[in-house]
């Protein structure tokens, strides 16, 4: 194929769209971590002991960690004292109560996102809870949740209201000592959101946060938990853009799912974080620690993700197969441009018998763009008749990306079958050939076939979602032929 | 509405076409035949915009518009198609969802509304019913394991659909059996007016017994040799190509 094109190149050039900051005084602690710290990030969220306690043991134990160095993404030292670990936004109010008490400045920044809370809770049946920088500024629809008994709020909301759930539940998943960027979050998190489902109710309406990082050198440590009791089903969407930003900043997030018994989970992701211009300089790094567990029978986690932006995507969102029958699913698309890193996968860990997994990897890179898949599926010795079928395909455009597969298997039980698919193509010259002679343009036709490349994954997100993710799909793919 | 003046064209520096001359006018069915290696497939490509081949000289006038200095999409745009001779696959892509974007930006730069999903597909419904071709094609992805007859009707299905002022036909005829053939000539032919011209590329004769030509232009190592009406055609049936190349050689000294 044509190795330049002047037209794409233009193109290419583009501004990020969401890139501009929103001058709100942060609230900020000063920068640094250290005990002291943590206990007065604690203390300003008036904590209960038990959850200080828990805190403090991450964070000792983050101090004794080496920085993993396994994944093959590139970046330097992260100096974890520069980094501001708490930052709220200044509020009318210190806990607004409803939409009028946001500050203005706020509910601008996420029109311009084109996400309009007002008209949300109006227009939509999507209930939003909304994390600008650390705190929870808004949460809708939650009366409506109320009524079915469904626990939809901000985890600072949660630990005060429900502090048997998160002490029972937090860290259940996703232990403190878990991994490095675990553990630091842990011992810093600062707010996010907390789901709770009971016994046999099925979540009328797709839940869904927006993220978004603001304010200079505030590492933002999401902190999500999500427990669906027996019998329950939930979807929940996350979706983020961040500004446009020179420094590059740390997102070290938890997520937690816990599904019980013939309880259902769907989480979906649309991540479009600035990744970065096209010299490689800032953007996010994305460190990210998302993990399931399916604690009884026929309990069944998906997990769908698109993940276009950031200057480095690291996550594995997880499935830990415990019960019965249970089921795992991962359906991802990862986009890799400029000088983008994404290493992402998933593991799943069959326990329980006749357990069974799905994995549907997409990778696209273009330009400098490196994509890595790293799965691990293993079957333990009592995972009877476990099964998995994995499928790995990547796409390349241009000729100086690369696409890289590091598929680990580990099966200690004889009856368990697994199978792995995997492909590498390119964006053919004469597939872009035969769809401009059709009256397409470049971009279109780059979309059209990208979009068709991720179909599989694209089903599996909610409708309103899956519209989204073909536009930002184009957006991001928009100039990368060359 | 096709005018091409002494066409060059290369492909890595070798020269494919070397002076190609040839109008066409609304209403024309143009017919050029040749070996394999001649060049027919570059000439279609090239009118359609093919960016591999480069276009050493000359000039390619549609509609008065210089066609080099048009992309392929605004060739598509202004009236031109190329069914090709082999069409390619897009794995995951709905046919329709791509005849239906093609169709929308092609009416889209002539300034009409894009059509709503119910007028498209009454719309598509009869194209296919002409082309006797199954509804479930439909929802395949575009080509993906379609046989080659099945491929061939696609194209011509996308004719049909886009309805173009100037249609190329690259070899429509071959891996086509009797009936296919006669199904794709008569799809063809349902588009004939006195608005629309065509230029059928092809190896044999036998396209056009279906598709009366009203030229037929011979070409060999990149230039036309010899032009004439239906009854040329009939004489390369008879005594194939093999006598071309003393007339190539002629016109080579």
């Amino acid at each position: 194929m044509t190795t330049s094109n002047p037209q794409l190149e233009r193109l290419l050039e583009r501004e990020y769209p969401a890139g501009f900051v929103t001058e709100i005084d942060a609230d900020s602690v000063p920068p640094g971590l250290s005990e002291e710290i943590i206990r007065l990030i604690s203390a300003r969220k008036q904590e209960p002991p038990f959850l200080l306690e828990w805190r403090l043991g991450a964070y000792r134990h983050w101090q004794t960690m080496p920085v993993p160095q396994w994944s093959s993404v590139h970046y330097p030292p992260i100096d974890y004292n520069a980094i501001c670990y708490f930052s709220s936004p200044r509020s009318r109010k210190d806990a607004p109560a409803s939409l009028d008490e946001v500050d203005p400045k706020l509910l601008e920044t996420y029109a311009k996102l084109g996400i309009p809370l007002e008209e949300q809770e109006m227009l939509t049946g999507v209930a939003v809870d909304a994390v600008f920088d650390s705190v929870s500024v808004a949460t809708t629809f939650k009366e409506k949740l109320a009524q079915h008994g469904i626990i939809f709020c901000s985890f600072s909301e949660a630990v005060r209201k429900h502090p048997d759930l998160v002490q029972r539940y937090l860290g259940s998943v996703v232990p403190p000592k878990d991994n490095f960027y675990a553990s630091l979050n842990s011992a810093v998190f600062s707010d996010g959101s907390f789901v709770y489902v009971p016994k046999g109710v099925r979540c009328p309406m797709e839940l869904s946060t927006y993220f978004r990082i603001n304010a200079a050198n505030t590492g933002q440590f999401e902190r999500t938990l999500i427990i669906a009791d027996e019998g329950s089903y939930v979807s929940y969407l996350e979706g983020c853009t961040a500004p446009m930003r020179d420094e590059h900043q740390l997102h070290a997030a938890v997520v937690e799912l816990v599904a019980l018994k013939d309880a259902q989970i769907r989480y979906s992701t649309v991540q479009n974080w600035y990744p970065g211009d096209e010299q490689g300089r800032g953007g996010i790094y994305n460190f990210v620690t998302k993990r399931g567990a399916c604690r009884g029978e026929n309990a069944h986690i998906s997990w769908t993700q698109v993940e276009t932006g950031s200057a480095i995507t690291w996550k594995y969102p997880s499935v830990i197969l415990e019960g019965d029958h249970s089921v795992g699913e991962f359906y991802s698309v990862a986009l890799t441009s400029n000088f983008q890193q994404a290493d992402t996968g998933t593991k799943m860990i069959h326990v329980g018998r006749n357990t069974r997994s799905t994995i549907i990897s997409k990778g696209i890179s273009a330009r400098h763009g490196q994509n890595a898949y790293r799965g691990l599926v293993k079957v333990h010795r009592g995972a009877e008749r476990a099964r998995n079928y994995t499928q790995c395909d990547s796409l390349l455009i241009g000729d100086r990306c690369g696409a890289h597969t590091y598929p680990y298997i580990e099966v200690m039980n004889p009856t368990a079958r697994v199978e792995h698919e995997a492909s590498t193509s390119r964006i053919g010259e004469d597939q872009l050939f035969y769809c401009r002679s059709r009256g397409l343009s470049t971009e279109d036709a780059v979309t059209l076939i990208v979009n068709g490349f991720c179909k599989q994954v694209l089903n599996e997100l909610p409708m309103e979602f899956a519209v989204e993710a073909q536009k930002l799909l184009g957006l991001n793919l928009e100039g990368t032929v060359g | 509405m096709l005018t091409i003046r002494n066409l060059r064209v290369t492909i890595d520096d070798r020269p494919i076409l070397k002076g190609i001359d040839l109008d066409i006018r609304p209403g024309e069915v143009h017919a050029i035949m040749g070996p394999n290696g001649s060049g027919k497939t570059t000439l279609a490509q090239v009118l359609a915009g093919r960016e591999l081949y480069r276009v050493s000289g000359g000039s390619m006038r549609f509609d008065g518009a210089d066609l080099a200095a048009l992309s392929p999409e605004a060739r598509a745009r202004a009236g031109i198609f190329l069914a090709f001779q082999y069409p390619v696959e897009i794995p995951g892509v709905s046919n329709v969802y791509l005849l239906k974007s093609a169709l929308n930006a092609i009416r889209k730069h002539r300034g009409e509304a894009e059509l709503d999903a119910m007028d498209f597909l009454a719309l598509v419904k009869e194209r296919l019913a002409r082309m006797q071709m199954d509804e479930a094609l439909l929802y395949r992805s575009v080509n993906a394991g379609f046989s080659g007859g099945e491929k061939k009707r696609n194209e011509i299905l996308q004719l049909l659909v886009l309805e173009p002022r100037l249609a190329i036909l690259d070899e429509t005829d071959s891996g086509l059996d009797i009936d296919a053939l006669q199904v794709v000539a008569n799809g063809v032919n349902s588009l004939r007016d006195a608005e629309r011209a065509f230029l059928v590329v092809t190896h044999y004769q036998r396209l056009l017994d279906y598709i009366t030509p009203d030229f037929v232009h011979v070409l060999a190592d990149g230039r036309l040799v010899r032009s004439g009406g239906p009854e040329l055609a009939q004489e390369l049936e008879r005594h194939g190509y093999g006598w071309l190349k003393e007339a190539t050689a002629e016109a080579g000294a």
